[in-house]
Order: structure tokens, then C-alpha cells, then sequence
């Protein structure tokens, strides 16, 4: 342990006097995070020793790590002893109607086309009891229990499946991978466990299911999506919903497991609160996404839609290890005011005849940095690797920024690795064009941007491609023109 | 329909339009003819608004209304349509999204209820028999790879969905062959009416073989020099530009 680090130590054990068997009566954790902040994370969750364990070898390993500064990104040094690790999620504040919620708020509803039930939900306002999601919530349940899937809170899943967990946990994304996956790894709150048994095929998109379960994502989330031999699961996360929170820092880890001939679809659609126009407050999501397509012929495809966060950070991946695996990366980014994205993919060809493609579309508008950067790394018996990367860059104004940054490793001389890029500007002319046919340029933005990303939100459930292109419109609304 | 009163416009401070008048009614074709520069593309994007010219002097007023304070959409939706000289490319958005998103919009600001799917497929396909355009072209994303021909069919087909009051075919004529000019042709044709008008800007004559003007307007140097009927523009195509250059130098002829 380093000198300050030292110091830190002693600064926060010397604020934290009630000693640790007096703040687990507690709902929060003081701020800081040393070995003690971890005990009470794993007390209070009441979790088993090896968990705990896994824990305390995550944050010894992480601070001895230092905050990664190599991507394109700037923003104000984090200081991570003045961050709550733990806090109890706190019932919101219960609503009567919509009409006590924000109108602004209620706007952006509406535009986005979401179902006035949602926006009760998602607004904290009480829910009809016959329509209460809870009922549906049931039918989901039995109908994934019969065949044998579990999908439920990932801490729900250390206490009834440990043996998967224990398994699964870290084998995709060890916890030493990187700075904010072991910073996961030692604090992690909560999150999903998803298990699909063999010859199973999820009959329905978690995402419905997810939607009406989401009790608001956390900051330190873990995902973890098991798909054994065989089985088949598309899973949705997140929300086209406007989301605030006050936490500024997400670092959240999703570990994806894909058996012989198993199938992944994992979609998201990112909306965190992206700071006002100055550029000031917004998220910073860091985020540690992989997935491994361990056996042969196993699948992963990844679907990104990014409009939110101040900073952006991540980098959805795929090791393809089973030979003739197949790993996907679709993504669209969208920067505006002073918004900052570096995301891309990683596709590692292990095994033999595995095939990767990139989609990646990247939109910045305002003062905004966007940037790719991706890597295709073929190994030295990956015989007959394949991938196909195009990284397109969409320009609205002048004074944003676009940034390619592809890296290629190749080490086996069969391999075909073909990269195309293109950039290119939203033109006067084809704002004027559709103008001149009697559309306004709102709507000529929207049009133009979404043929844009058409073929990364083809890949996404039919419902939420429609939200997904509304949102898109949305996040660029006012800059153009 | 439509009346142009001393029409003046520059572009990057340079006078384009020296002070146009025109009068256009219902129920007629008007060509407007003149050599390269003299400000025919000019005219055709000033009346349809377009915000890279600036409107020094004069008055347009259409259906009564002054337009030269309204957006471009709004002067579309009052039923200007503009056929481009070079239309533009949309990659990703299909001919169906887009003419929808117009129609829409279009039945909006009018006051009505927006078209729903049966309708405008409806609307669709009667129109692309009118004109004879492929649905293949209409499934492609708009403009893009297209030919010089198709994109002109392609104006025309919007046109035709669009029904406007006034058309401008700025130059339609640019790039095509003759077969695909007589497409584009009997397409405009069939689209006249008692209630609408047309104005064709055009630099050849031969496009007025096939649409056949009530008027012709001689263009130049930002002015009409002179205008007359469809043999103006034959005369023209005889004695070329100069004869008028010529006769504008000697006044006494």
C-alpha cells in the first residue's frame, strides 16, 4: 500500500468511530471505502464467506491499481473516498397522479411513446392495483420457471443458486481485469443473475419482463447471463426512460457466459443524465462489458444504444473461444453539448473458423468528442478467423468531434479482417430537401439520423427500436438549425 | 396563383435577381428559359426559401398570401413543390418513411388527421402506376445510388404523392436521355389540372417538346427580357442565346 493510501486509510477509520457492529443497523455506509466498507456491504447483504472473500481479494488487487488515463475522455479527478459505497435503496416518494409529476418530464414521455402505465412506474406514481405489475410479474415467473430458467437479482442468486455463481462469478470479467471492474468487484451492490438451462430457448424477450421488474439499477451493478448448451436468450437492459440519479459515478460489470451452441442477444439502450448544456453535472458510466462465447458454435451479439451520460466508457466484448463461435457488436452513439463517449468493442479470435462483425455508429452534435476505438486480435491458432468492422461517424455543426481508433492484431496469416469507415456531415442540402417536401427540420433530423442507424437498430426488439429512434431524435433535438 | 413583383436576391453579397415579375395562373405552364448564370436556379430556390439567398427587394405573393416571411416547409405545405436539379441522397431512410413523414406533415398544418398505413399505401401505389416508377426504387433508400434518371423520376413520383399547387422543375430535364425525359414528361403531364401550375426552368428546349408551355420567359442577367409563347422557345433554340444578348445591346431592332 502506497503513502497515501495509507493516509486515506486513516482518515476514514478514524471518522468511522461507531465501529462496524453499530453501522449495520445503519441504511448507508459512511463515505470512503476501505476493507471494513466491504464487511458491512457483505453483512448486510448476508452473504456467504467465499463471497466475502472475493471481495476483499478485489479491492486489495484494486488499490493497487491506478485509473486508467488512456482514453479519450477528460473530466475531473474522481475521488473515490468521497463516494457512499452502500446505501439502502430508499422507497421514492409515492405519488397520487401524473399530475404531480414534473411536466417537462411528462413531455419527454410522450415523445419517447411510453405507455402511460410505464410512466407511473417510472415516476414513482401508485400503480392501478388490477393492472399492477405484479400479476404480470407472476406469469413471467412460472412461465421461465417451468422451463427451468432463472432470472432473478443477483443477490437473490448467491443465496438460492450459489453453486452457479460461484461458478460463473468473474470467469468472464476476472476481478483484477481492470481499474472499475475490481472497484465492482470489492463494492458491488446488486444486479442480475440469468441462467438458461441446456436445449433451452427463452420463450420471451427479458427485456418486457425486466422493464416491469426494474427496481432502479444501481451504481456498482453486476449482470451475469449463463446460457448452458444449447439454450437461446435475448436480454434487454435499460431504458429509453430519461434516468437522473444522483450517483455521478456507474461502474457496472455484465459477464456473459455462452455454452456450446448457445445463443446471447444482449440489447441496451443507455439514457443516464448527460449534464445540462454547459457541460455541467451528468453521469460518468464506466462500464466493463464481455462476454465469452466458450464453446463451439456459441453466439454473442451485442446491441448498444448510447444517448446518455456526461462521460462514456465501454467497450462490449467478445472472446471467442469455441471454434466456429460467432461474436456481434452493433452499437449506436449519439454525443451532444458537451457529452463525451469512448466506445467500442473488443473481438478476440481464439478459436478456429470464428467470425466477428462490428457495426458501429457514431453521432456528435454540439461541443460533443466521440469517439471508436475497437480491437480485432486473432490468435495464433485461429485458423480461418473472419471480421468485418464499419465505423461510420455522423458530424451535426462544427465544433464536435469524431475519432476513429481501430487496432488490429493478427497473428495467424488465414485470417480476413476487412475494416471499413466513413464519415460524414448532416448536409444543409438534405435538411433543406426535406424541408422542401413540408417537413421540418425536427423531423428531418430525426428522419436522416435514423436511416443513419438503421441497421444497428434493426437488431433491436421490434418495441424498443421505436423508442430507440425516438430517443435518437430526441438527444439531437435542437442542433441543427 | 402565383405573382412576383420586382424580385431582387443576392447570394454572398452578389446580385443574382435584378428585379423579377411574373404572374402565374392556375391551369398554366410557364417555361423559364435563359443561358447558364442568368439566375433561372436563383428564382426556383428563392420561392422556395431557400435561406442561402437573400431577398433584397420585392414581394411574392401565393394564393393571395405573402410567402416570403414563411419557413421552407411552410411554403411546401402551402403546396410550393420544388422537382431539384440534383436531389438529394438520404442513406437509410426509405422512399415510404419519408414521403409519409411529408404527407403527414403536410395534412397537419392543414388542419387534417394524419393518413394511417392503409390509406398511404393506397396513396402509394396509385401514384407509382401514374407515373410509372418501379416499387423497387420506392424500397431503396431515398436517392441513394441512384441514376440521374431515377432521381428525376424519384421527384416527380413525390410530386405526384404531394399534389401540390405549383411545381418548379428546376433543370429536370439536366442528365436525362431521351426516354427517361418522356417518362418525366408524360409524368408532369398527367399531373395538370385546371387547378394547379407549372413552372418549367429549363436551359434547352427540347424538354418543351413534351411539356408544352403556355409561356415562355426569357431569363437574363437577373431580369425577364423577354417573353411570349411556345415558339419563343423554338426561336431560341434556332438563333441560341446570343440573338437575345444581341437584341438587348441594340435596342432599336
Amino acid at each position: 500500500m502506497n503513502k497515501d493510501n495509507q493516509i486515506l486509510e486513516e482518515l476514514t477509520s478514524s471518522e468511522y468511530k461507531y465501529g462496524f457492529e453499530t453501522l449495520i443497523e445503519n441504511d448507508s455506509a459512511p463515505k470512503g471505502i476501505n476493507e471494513d466498507i466491504i464487511r458491512f456491504i457483505s453483512a448486510k447483504k448476508n452473504e456467504p464467506d467465499w463471497l466475502l472473500d472475493w471481495r476483499l481479494k478485489a479491492y486489495r488487487h484494486w488499490i493497487t491499481l491506478k485509473e486508467p488515463k488512456w482514453p479519450n475522455v477528460k473530466y475531473p479527478e474522481i475521488d473515490f473516498q468521497d463516494i457512499i459505497y452502500y446505501s439502502a435503496p430508499k422507497p421514492k416518494k409515492e405519488l397520487k397522479s401524473l399530475d404531480e409529476v414534473d411536466p417537462e418530464l411528462l413531455e419527454t414521455f410522450k415523445k419517447l411513446g411510453i405507455s402511460l402505465e410505464e410512466q407511473k412506474r417510472l415516476t414513482g406514481v401508485a400503480v392501478d392495483a388490477v393492472i399492477d405489475s405484479v400479476s404480470v410479474k407472476t406469469t413471467f415467473k412460472e412461465t421461465l420457471a417451468e422451463l427451468g430458467i432463472i432470472f432473478c437479482s443477483f443477490s437473490e442468486a448467491v443465496h438460492e443458486h450459489p453453486e452457479l455463481v460461484k461458478k460463473y462469478l468473474g470467469s468472464v470479467v476476472p476481478m483484477t481485469d481492470n481499474f472499475y471492474a475490481a472497484l465492482n468487484s470489492a463494492v458491488f451492490s446488486d444486479g442480475s443473475f440469468c441462467y438458461i438451462p441446456k436445449g433451452v430457448r427463452c420463450p420471451m424477450e427479458l427485456s418486457t419482463y425486466f422493464r416491469i421488474n426494474a427496481a432502479g439499477t444501481g451504481q456498482f451493478e453486476r449482470t451475469l447471463i449463463v446460457a448452458d448448451e444449447e439454450s437461446y436468450v435475448s436480454y434487454l437492459e435499460g431504458c429509453t426512460a430519461p434516468q437522473r440519479d444522483e450517483n455521478q459515478l456507474h461502474a457496472a460489470v455484465v459477464e456473459i457466459y455462452a455454452e456450446t451452441k448457445a445463443e446471447v442477444k444482449y440489447s441496451t439502450v443507455q439514457n443516464w443524465y448527460p449534464g445540462d448544456k454547459e457541460g455541467k453535472g451528468g453521469v460518468y458510466n464506466f462500464v466493463t462489458k464481455r462476454g465469452l462465447c466458450k464453446g463451439y458454435k456459441s453466439k454473442i451479439s451485442w446491441t448498444q444504444v448510447e444517448t446518455g451520460s456526461a462521460v462514456t466508457w465501454k467497450y462490449p466484448s467478445c472472446i471467442l473461444k469455441g471454434d466456429h463461435s460467432t461474436g456481434e457488436f452493433y452499437s449506436v452513439a449519439v454525443t451532444n453539448n458537451y457529452q463525451q463517449a469512448d466506445t467500442g468493442t473488443k473481438m478476440i479470435h481464439i478459436g478456429k473458423n470464428t467470425n466477428s462483425t462490428i457495426i458501429s455508429k457514431g453521432i456528435s452534435a454540439g461541443k460533443s468528442q466521440n469517439s471508436y476505438r475497437g480491437l480485432v486480435k486473432v490468435l495464433k491458432r485461429a485458423e480461418n478467423a473472419r471480421n468485418f468492422s464499419q465505423c461510420d461517424s455522423l458530424l451535426m455543426g462544427d465544433k464536435c468531434g469524431a475519432h476513429t481508433f481501430p487496432y488490429i492484431e493478427i497473428d495467424n496469416s488465414t485470417a480476413k479482417v476487412e475494416h471499413e469507415a466513413t464519415t460524414s456531415k448532416i448536409g444543409e442540402d438534405q435538411i433543406f430537401y426535406c424541408n422542401q417536401r413540408g417537413i421540418d427540420t425536427e423531423n428531418a433530423v430525426a428522419l436522416i439520423v435514423n436511416g443513419y442507424a438503421k441497421e444497428v437498430l434493426n437488431k433491436l426488439p421490434m418495441e424498443f427500436a421505436v423508442e430507440a429512434q425516438k430517443l435518437l431524435a430526441l438527444t439531437l433535438e435542437g442542433s441543427v438549425g | 396563383m402565383l405573382k412576383i413583383k420586382d424580385l431582387c436576391a443576392e447570394i454572398e453579397g452578389q446580385q443574382i435577381l435584378k428585379g423579377i415579375n411574373l404572374e402565374v395562373h392556375a391551369g398554366e405552364v410557364h417555361a423559364i428559359m435563359g443561358p447558364n448564370g442568368s439566375g433561372k436556379s436563383t428564382l426556383a430556390s428563392v420561392l422556395a426559401g431557400r435561406e442561402d439567398y437573400d431577398v433584397t427587394a420585392g414581394e411574392v405573393e401565393f394564393l393571395g398570401k405573402d410567402i416570403m416571411d414563411l419557413a421552407p416547409e411552410d411554403r411546401a405545405r402551402e403546396g410550393i413543390f420544388l422537382a431539384f436539379q440534383y436531389p438529394v441522397e438520404i442513406p437509410g431512410v426509405s422512399s415510404n418513411n419519408f414521403l409519409r413523414t411529408a404527407v403527414n406533415q403536410i395534412r397537419e398544418y392543414k388542419g387534417e388527421e394524419p393518413l394511417d398505413a392503409v390509406h398511404f399505401l393506397k396513396l402509394m401505389r396509385e401514384k407509382m402506376a401514374l407515373v410509372e416508377i418501379d416499387q423497387k426504387l420506392i424500397n431503396r433508400s431515398l436517392n441513394d445510388g441512384f441514376s440521374g434518371g431515377e432521381k428525376k423520376r424519384n421527384e416527380i413520383f413525390q410530386m405526384a404523392v404531394l399534389q401540390p399547387k405549383l411545381a418548379i422543375l428546376d433543370e429536370t430535364d439536366s442528365g436525362l436521355d431521351i426516354d427517361a425525359m418522356r417518362i418525366v414528361a408524360n409524368g408532369v403531364n398527367k399531373l395538370k389540372s385546371k387547378d394547379n401550375a407549372t413552372i418549367v426552368v429549363t436551359h434547352y428546349q427540347r424538354l418543351l417538346d413534351y411539356i408544352v408551355p403556355d409561356f415562355v420567359h426569357v431569363l437574363y442577367d437577373g431580369q425577364i427580357v423577354k417573353s411570349g409563347d411556345k415558339n419563343l422557345a423554338l426561336e431560341l433554340e434556332e438563333k441560341g442565346y446570343d440573338w437575345i444578348k444581341a437584341e438587348l445591346s441594340n435596342p432599336i431592332s
